[in-house]
């Protein structure tokens, strides 16, 4: 047994797909300590903030500044108020007037302002332009010269009907991030209803690893009772055995599933539910291969020794044949916890997933980016890390199946 | 080096086990194959018997009938005068205490999961000996592996996979020892071991049945080794009984065409081997 | 003395397990067989007489990796050759090579004149259809093998016919060395029986000019090759003609494994077996001193600590022992 671990762990794959789970369990355990409080928390009320710090502006205007004058702070303040369209508007502009801006950098801030400044005029109207247009080309001029010219914001506070200046901001003004009190870091932003993504994803990978847990134990189990009965009892107990698995390849797992899913009702099918439907819909696989095995150990001569020793049917099947079919059997039950977490997924992505608000799963979240189209309007922070995270977890489980593969099965040796 | 074995006349112990048209048939229908065709015979106790046949006459088949781990599709198997009955899984169970059995491949013979230790306490244990005290355990399988050539103190708390064939075949024989059937089936237990620990184990199995008077009941397709060990031989072909009798009448004088050819065709290294009695040609 | 065929010297090669230990399979092994003799090649399972049949092909592929020495065929050396320049040149002409399982080597889906085909082929790649059958055909006749086997699937032929066409296709190029590892072991004793007529054909008629035998069958090895040699845990301890190593052998690990040769022959019954104690050495750490000294009777200090002073079988009787012949001789009487 110990000479067995040792070997497992001699597997440079079992041990990479180890790690790699471990440290997600590892993740799951530690963040909610970090980071507590409701996972399905809305915290947003907008849709889809990006990923970053979030930083309160009411707190920083009331925390305490330091002047800081650093050389390029105006260019990147333009630069970030002057957008790429505004840019090309510009030139635009330029194009109607007739001026040569042949040896013009639009990305020079500096250069095009001051032609925009030297020949842009409220006053002209170009022939063919619509007053819209004309309107668009005001607003950018006043935004472009309030660039230019304000060095100081008024805060003004309304006192007895009357506006009081309560302080001023200038543009040399800076708050430590450290000193506002409220600061908020989303590093996967937040979703749809304004949730903070990783947190959410955290406990959903959680959940998702229970239901594959909870499938993979329940389709194990069937699979493993069915194919020792079958294996080692025979005759007409395997015929029946072997006539139900065979319906139950034959109907496509999936299908089962959705059907299943369906028929369950909405309010039933709870996260616990469905992973005890996939693991009903699953078990055909182990039943098979447990049953094979059974076969070619009933007639090893240690099994009929045993039989000659006078042991009983439950003590020759739990200690002559269980321990030679183990390895076979934890490394189906990995395969069955990845393809279970695979089929919540799949199964949540139609909406047949668990009806929850409580708990969040993985299958979950990509259904939630999707019917609010994260994929369409460019949210990727919504749908991408749910997707790398289910693949981090079946590519960990498959790694560690393939390496026990190679332990146990010799002729996979390199 | 021992002196030459004595060799008893058996014929006329008590009969141990016998058999009266033991059939075996496999499948249905068309598919229908005799494994075992009416066979009779009649081991007594004491007796060294080999059963001689090539791949596929059907002496393994009869060897598990014999065992009890397979049924018999026709006739009937007497143990100790009386009809065999093993219809129970508690008068299974008895019938084992009387019949044991040493495999063909020690390697598959073992659990692996199982110390040796475990094997042979489980064997003390069959025998009514749970209760016995650790100390005289201990005693008496270190007396199992003593007769084996083995030593228990270097075999203690070790894996069975630990061991050469040779020395497995050898705690299978310890087991016996430690059972004490009345009779113990052998299936090829040298086929697959060594020539040099051939002759032990061979050796042991003689002491054995010289020690315990049990019946030993040897399934081999080597005639050469029929010769040597046994009291009786019968040749099997095609699940039938060709031929029986005392080993140096059926070796030396063989009346069956078949036996005639089995021993023709089996080199030598005292007499020619006669190559022309085969013809190259398509079977 | 006839000219030589083969020549093996000093040939060198391990296994490398998968936790990267080396195991000395074949450790130091030199001999010669002449024209028109064979050689047997007895000894216990993982005393290396298969991997000594695997190493003298040149054809090496992991884990078994060749260390050192020469294997000269016909005066031409093929150790350390590409695999490929093996496989294109030596294998078929020079060397054939059938193993224990040979017939179950055979692709179920083709028909045997196909592996004809492969065979002259990978030689000849121009070679004609017609004339390969032809060829097939005169060479099946001559070894008894009727020629409607050719267009047989492998399936079709029992144990014993496989194994027989398979010799004939491997050496339908006449190669000068065969080299047969247990031929005949997993068959019936006619059908071994014909394997072993035809085998002997093949020398009689010139198709093989000379035969390396491997097989723990003793009885056999004696009926079927002019020279005996006995392996013991990588290494060569005894060589003789047939007769004198079955009944006067020398080195006592021959001796004991005569002593267990069970045959259906008057007087057998009443012989004692001789029995050798104990287990072979490991080849991952040899015995530095003669490398049967722990199971040996007439072992000595200086035998377990002092390597046997290298002994060759190139011809003739040899064996390698610290002890004089007329010792070991007094004492096997005193027995």
């Amino acid at each position: 047994m110990k000479n067995t671990l040792r070997q497992v762990f001699h597997s440079s794959k079992f041990l990479v797909g180890f790690i790699l789970f471990v440290l997600i369990l590892l993740t799951i355990w530690i963040y909610p300590f970090l980071n507590p409080g409701n996972p399905l928390e809305m915290i947003g009320v907008g849709t889809f903030a990006k990923p970053g710090t979030y930083v309160s502006v009411y707190d920083a205007l009331n925390t305490g500044t330091e002047t800081l004058r650093l050389p390029d702070a105006d260019d990147k303040r333009v630069d970030q108020l002057l957008s790429d369209a505004d840019r090309v508007s510009m030139l635009e502009w330029f194009d109607i007037m007739e001026i040569d801006v042949s040896d013009l950098d639009a990305t020079d801030t500096e250069a095009l302002l001051d032609l925009w400044f030297e020949h842009y005029d409220q006053s002209i109207k170009p022939k063919g332009m619509t007053q819209a247009k004309r309107n668009f080309y005001k607003r950018l001029d006043n935004s472009v010269r309030q660039i230019r010219s304000a060095d100081t914001l008024k805060i003004m506070h309304p006192e007895e009907g009357e506006l009081v200046e309560r302080g001023s901001i200038n543009k040399t003004d800076y708050v430590n991030v450290g000193d506002v009190a409220n600061v908020k870091l989303l590093p996967l932003g937040t979703d749809n209803f304004g949730r903070d993504v990783l947190k959410e994803m955290v406990s959903a990978t959680g959940t998702s690893i229970v239901i594959g847990l909870i499938a993979g134990i329940v389709a194990t189990l069937i699979g493993l009772t069915l194919g020792l009965l079958a294996g080692y009892v025979g005759g007409w107990v395997d015929d029946i055995i072997m006539f139900i698995t065979n319906i139950f390849t034959v109907i496509p797992g999936f299908v089962l599933l959705i059907l299943i899913s369906y028929s369950i009702g909405q309010e039933q099918r709870g996260a616990s539910v469905v992973a005890i439907v996939i693991g009903l819909t699953s078990w055909t696989w182990t039943t098979r291969s447990v049953r094979s095995q059974v076969i070619s150990l009933r007639n090893r001569d240690h099994v009929n020794l045993s039989k000659l020793s006078g042991h009983s049917l439950v003590r020759i099947v739990a200690t002559d044949i269980l321990p030679y079919i183990a390895s076979y059997v934890v490394m189906a039950f990995i395969l069955q916890v990845s393809s279970g977490i695979l089929a919540e997924a799949q199964l949540s992505l139609l909406g047949l997933g668990p009806k929850t608000t409580v708990t969040p799963t993985l299958g979950l979240m990509m259904n939630w980016a999707m019917l609010y189209s994260a994929h369409t309007n460019g949210s990727w922070w919504a749908y991408f890390p749910v997707i790398l995270t289910i693949t981090l977890i079946s590519f960990s489980l498959n790694l560690m199946n393939t390496g026990l593969d190679q332990v146990f099965n010799p002729t996979l040796r390199d | 080096m021992s002196e030459t074995r004595e060799r008893k006349d058996y014929t006329n112990s008590p009969l141990c086990l016998s058999g009266r048209g033991v059939t075996k048939i496999f499948g249905l229908g068309d598919k229908k194959t005799v494994a075992v065709d009416h066979v009779d015979f009649d081991f007594h106790e004491g007796e060294f018997v080999s059963i001689v046949g090539e791949s596929g006459s059907g002496k393994t088949t009869l060897s598990k009938m014999l065992l009890g781990l397979i049924n018999t599709s026709e006739g009937e198997i007497l143990f100790q005068g009386k009809p065999r009955n093993i219809s129970s899984g508690r008068k299974k169970r008895e019938y084992w205490k009387g019949i044991q059995a040493i495999f063909q491949d020690p390697f598959s013979s073992f659990n692996v999961f199982h110390k040796i230790d475990s094997v042979l306490l489980d064997c003390i244990n069959m025998r009514g000996g749970r209760m016995l005290s650790h100390e005289k355990k201990v005693e008496m399988m270190t007396e199992a592996c003593s007769f084996v050539n083995l030593k228990f103190a270097e075999l203690t708390n070790k894996y069975p996979f630990e061991l050469s064939g040779g020395q497995m075949q050898r705690l299978m024989i310890a087991r016996i020892f430690l059972l004490k059937p009345r009779i113990l089936l052998a299936d090829e237990p040298t086929s697959m071991v060594d020539a040099c620990s051939r002759a032990t184990i061979l050796d042991m199995l003689l002491d054995l049945r010289d020690e315990t008077g049990m019946t030993i009941i040897f399934i081999t397709h080597d005639i050469g080794l029929a010769y040597y060990i046994s009291d009786t031989v019968y040749i099997m072909e095609h699940g039938r009984f060709v031929e029986y009798g005392k080993a140096d009448e059926v070796i030396l004088n063989p009346q069956a065409a078949y036996t005639k050819r089995l021993i023709s065709d089996v080199p030598k290294i005292h007499e020619e081997w006669d190559l022309s009695t085969v013809e190259l040609k398509a079977e | 003395m006839g000219k030589v065929i083969l020549e093996v010297h000093d040939l060198k090669t391990k296994y490398v397990t998968r936790f990267r230990e080396d195991v000395y399979a074949v450790d130091g092994v030199s001999f010669k067989i002449e024209e028109g003799k064979s050689l047997g090649v007895a000894g216990e399972s993982g005393c290396g007489k298969s991997t000594l049949a695997l190493s003298m092909m040149g054809y090496y592929f992991p884990p078994l990796h060749y260390i050192s020495g020469d294997i000269i065929i016909d005066g031409k050396n093929i150790s350390g050759l590409d695999p490929d320049v093996v496989r294109k040149t030596i294998l078929g002409t020079e060397i054939a090579y059938i193993p224990q399982a040979a017939m179950n080597a055979l692709n179920p889906t083709q028909k045997i004149i196909r592996f004809v085909e492969d065979v002259i082929r990978a030689h000849n790649p121009k070679a004609d259809k017609k004339e390969i059958r032809e060829r097939a055909q005169t060479r099946f006749a001559e070894l008894g093998l009727p020629k409607e086997v050719l267009d047989k699937h492998a399936v079709e032929l029992s144990g014993g016919m496989k194994q027989r066409t398979v010799i004939a296709v491997s050496t339908i190029l006449s190669p000068k060395v065969l080299i047969a590892d247990e031929p005949s072991s997993a068959l019936d004793v006619t059908s071994q029986k014909m394997v072993i007529k035809m085998m002997r054909e093949l020398m009689e008629k010139g198709y093989i000019k000379s035969m390396l035998f491997i097989t723990h069958e003793l009885p056999l090895l004696y009926n079927v090759t002019d020279d005996i040699m006995v392996m013991y845990a990588g290494q060569i301890v005894e060589r003789g003609s047939a007769r004198e190593m079955v009944f006067d052998p020398i080195h006592p690990y021959s001796h004991g494994l005569m002593g267990s040769i069970l045959v259906p022959e008057e007087g057998t019954r009443g012989t004692t077996l001789t029995a050798i104690p104990g287990t072979p050495p490991n080849l991952k750490k040899p015995p530095q001193g003669c490398r049967f000294a722990e199971r040996c009777r007439y072992a000595t200090d200086e035998c377990r600590y002092h390597s046997v002073p290298e002994k060759q079988f190139d011809e003739g009787r040899g064996y390698c022992c610290r002890l004089s012949v007329d010792q070991l001789r007094e004492a096997y009487k005193n027995e």
